[in-house]
């Protein structure tokens, strides 16, 4: 066995086989996402495209996964549906965890009135279902796709802050910290330079549930109707789509239903070799 | 234990107040004219000046927030804009299908995740853990509205064993109302017709509302059992001899329900937000289905109401849970 420190990371992660299943899914879903235009066998069917001829054709070996009900290749809008989830998920998870980190790092620190303040703020949050919190925010604008990122963002940030909040609350006073405050570091570096890093494997681990999480929460709001307008591919929309015509045309709601299940599988299963690889419990 | 109730109280009434002012925030203020964009753009001036007359929208927003606040502890939220009904009269007729639905979907929550993550930790590494673990992760990876679907297709559509959607087949009368748990009317009146057809219309949306919670209480329950294994006094009553059956449930279980519970309430809570998408689904009358035509028809007053009834109910829930830990652990109620 080599001695290399990221060879035995690597092999602490790959112990339970599943994590290695997550990941090659992802990896798989990034790579088509990302050659998108170049893998799906009709890119062009991801924009406006009417093809009534071939209208709601079931799996078949010109169109694999099937058409939908205006003549355009599932396989293809799925293929570009991942584009569209992954880039939601990076948005939604990076800004709720940006919000979240903040907001839970200076609770502790800080403490006393502004501890109070933001963390009954945090509480106000969690007591509204995601679901609920985005769609009520998506209620009183025009859908677009930006609005939807923010609005899912709102409704994730405080899972964050409440993370940060417990790892903080319970590091605050050891040795690092006290040490660090002793030769006069400042409030900001003691915060950003020796509290965070700490968080960071659970962070880690929690963004990659989370992914998981958000491309399931957005995919709720586009099968509610409220995730980005048509044409865009996007597997809710599809799921919602294919719902309506139920049973006869099952391959739409099917196969993106699984697309969406296969990205949220790879999330769930890689967070879980995180979670043995820096040994956190929970 | 009362100044640990009175202080959760008192938290519970923060939250509730909090999120009044954000929903307030929300519907009224951000919209800047919360009149037009409830009419839409085809109303015309004096219609929506009429509304803003009669809404109070041209008082300062302090003056609206406590007259809606004042109206909210009455039970007055307006009317809809949608039914025409004084929004709580809504609620209170909706209400009772949804919270059937949740309470069938949170005890096969409960029951059928807790029975797995004890089997799963009791056979650890063995075929029931490594099923219970598949079928978690099946459960939390699947959207809700897939699985709903996907049941939806095999067992009513192909298969043909269990009704469509509603809560009773057309050609049955509701049972009189007591409860308005149909399931739960239909056995007070001794309709047994009516209660089997309440039961089969129920469930497929239970179950698909069910599923997240459950795997994540099946693989919480499963880790902290694991976890009280290793503990000393499972070896000492390994020592005593005491049969194995008695050892999971007794020693190994206890301590291992408590952070089950303490989740269980926000879990109750995903299941009223993943209930707008199950009911909608499955053509549910319920509350959660009345949200989701008060939020795509914009009709504000409708919205916030059912946003402030769920945190209630939330606030409600987790009191009770904080009360049963706390007689179940006294650390915490000591703590406190």
């Amino acid at each position: 066995m080599q001695p290399n420190p990221k060879w035995r990371a690597w092999r602490r992660f790959a112990r339970n086989r599943l994590s290695v299943l997550g990941m090659v899914l992802i990896l798989l879903v990034i790579f088509s996402a990302v050659f998108a235009p170049f893998i799906a066998p009709y890119p062009e069917h991801a924009g406006v495209v009417v093809n009534f001829a071939d209208a709601n054709k079931p799996p078949s070996a010109q169109y694999w996964l099937g058409t939908d009900s205006v003549g355009r290749d599932v396989l293809s809008r799925i293929i570009f549906g991942f584009r569209n989830s992954l880039i939601l998920g990076l948005a939604v998870v990076s800004l709720a965890i940006s919000v979240g980190t903040i907001v839970g790092i200076t609770a502790v620190y800080l403490g006393g009135k502004v501890e109070i303040v933001l963390m009954r703020i945090t509480d106000v949050f969690l007591a509204i279902p995601s679901l609920v919190l985005a769609m009520a925010i998506l209620g009183i604008a025009r859908p677009s796709q930006m609005l939807a990122m923010i609005a899912m963002a709102v409704a994730w940030w405080p899972w964050h802050a409440r993370l940060v909040y417990g790892i903080v609350r319970s590091l605050k006073h050891e040795g690092f910290v006290t040490a660090a405050e002793v030769v006069g570091a400042s409030r900001i570096r003691v915060m950003f330079g020796e509290l965070l890093p700490n968080c960071a494997p659970n962070l880690l681990t929690k963004a990659s549930l989370d992914m998981g999480f958000v491309i399931l929460l957005g995919a709720s709001l586009s099968f509610l109707g409220m995730g980005a307008p048509p044409p865009t591919p996007d597997l809710g929309t599809m799921v919602s789509e294919g719902s309506q015509y139920l049973p006869d045309i099952w391959w739409l709601s099917v196969t993106a239903g699984l697309a969406i299940f296969i990205v949220v599988l790879g999330f769930n299963l890689v967070a879980d070799g995180l979670r043995d690889l820096f040994d956190i419990v929970g | 234990m009362t100044k640990f109730l009175l202080g959760r109280l008192v938290s519970g009434v923060i939250v509730i107040v909090g999120v009044s002012i954000f929903m307030f925030f929300l519907a009224r203020v951000i919209p800047g004219d919360p009149a037009r964009l409830a009419l839409g753009p085809e109303a015309s001036a004096a219609q929506v000046e009429a509304m803003r007359q009669q809404m109070g929208f041209h008082e300062p927003y302090v003056e609206q927030y406590l007259r809606f606040v004042g109206g909210a502890v009455n039970f007055d939220f307006g009317r809809s804009l949608y039914t025409d009904n004084p929004v709580s009269q809504d609620i209170a007729a909706t209400f009772p299908a949804t919270l059937e639905l949740v309470i069938f979907a949170g005890l096969a929550m409960t029951l059928i995740g807790g029975a797995m993550g004890i089997a799963s930790a009791h056979f650890k590494d063995r075929w029931p853990d490594n099923s219970a673990r598949i079928l978690s992760l099946l459960a939390v990876a699947m959207p809700n509205f897939v699985w709903a679907l996907f049941l939806m297709l095999i067992l009513s559509f192909w298969l043909g064993v269990l009704p469509l959607t509603g809560r009773l087949s057309e050609s049955l009368a509701a049972p009189p109302a007591f409860t308005g748990l149909y399931t739960v009317d239909a056995l007070i009146a001794g309709e047994w017709q009516v209660f089997l057809d309440a039961l089969a219309h129920i469930v497929l949306p239970a179950v698909a509302l069910s599923l997240p919670g459950l795997a994540q209480i099946s693989r919480l329950t499963r880790t902290n059992m694991v976890d009280s294994y290793d503990r000393p006094f499972v070896e000492f009553a390994r020592a005593y001899g005491f049969p194995e059956r008695s050892i999971a449930l007794k020693w190994a279980l206890r301590p291992a329900i408590i952070p089950t519970l303490m989740i269980l309430g926000m879990q109750i809570v995903a299941l009223l937000g993943n209930a707008f998408i199950v009911e909608t689904i499955f053509h549910w009358p319920g509350m959660a289905k009345y949200g989701v035509n008060a939020i795509v028809r914009k009709d504000l007053n409708a919205m916030v109401a059912v946003v402030m009834f769920i945190s209630v109910f939330f606030v409600l829930i987790n009191m009770l849970i904080d009360t049963l830990v706390s007689f179940i652990d006294p650390k915490i109620r000591l703590k406190a």
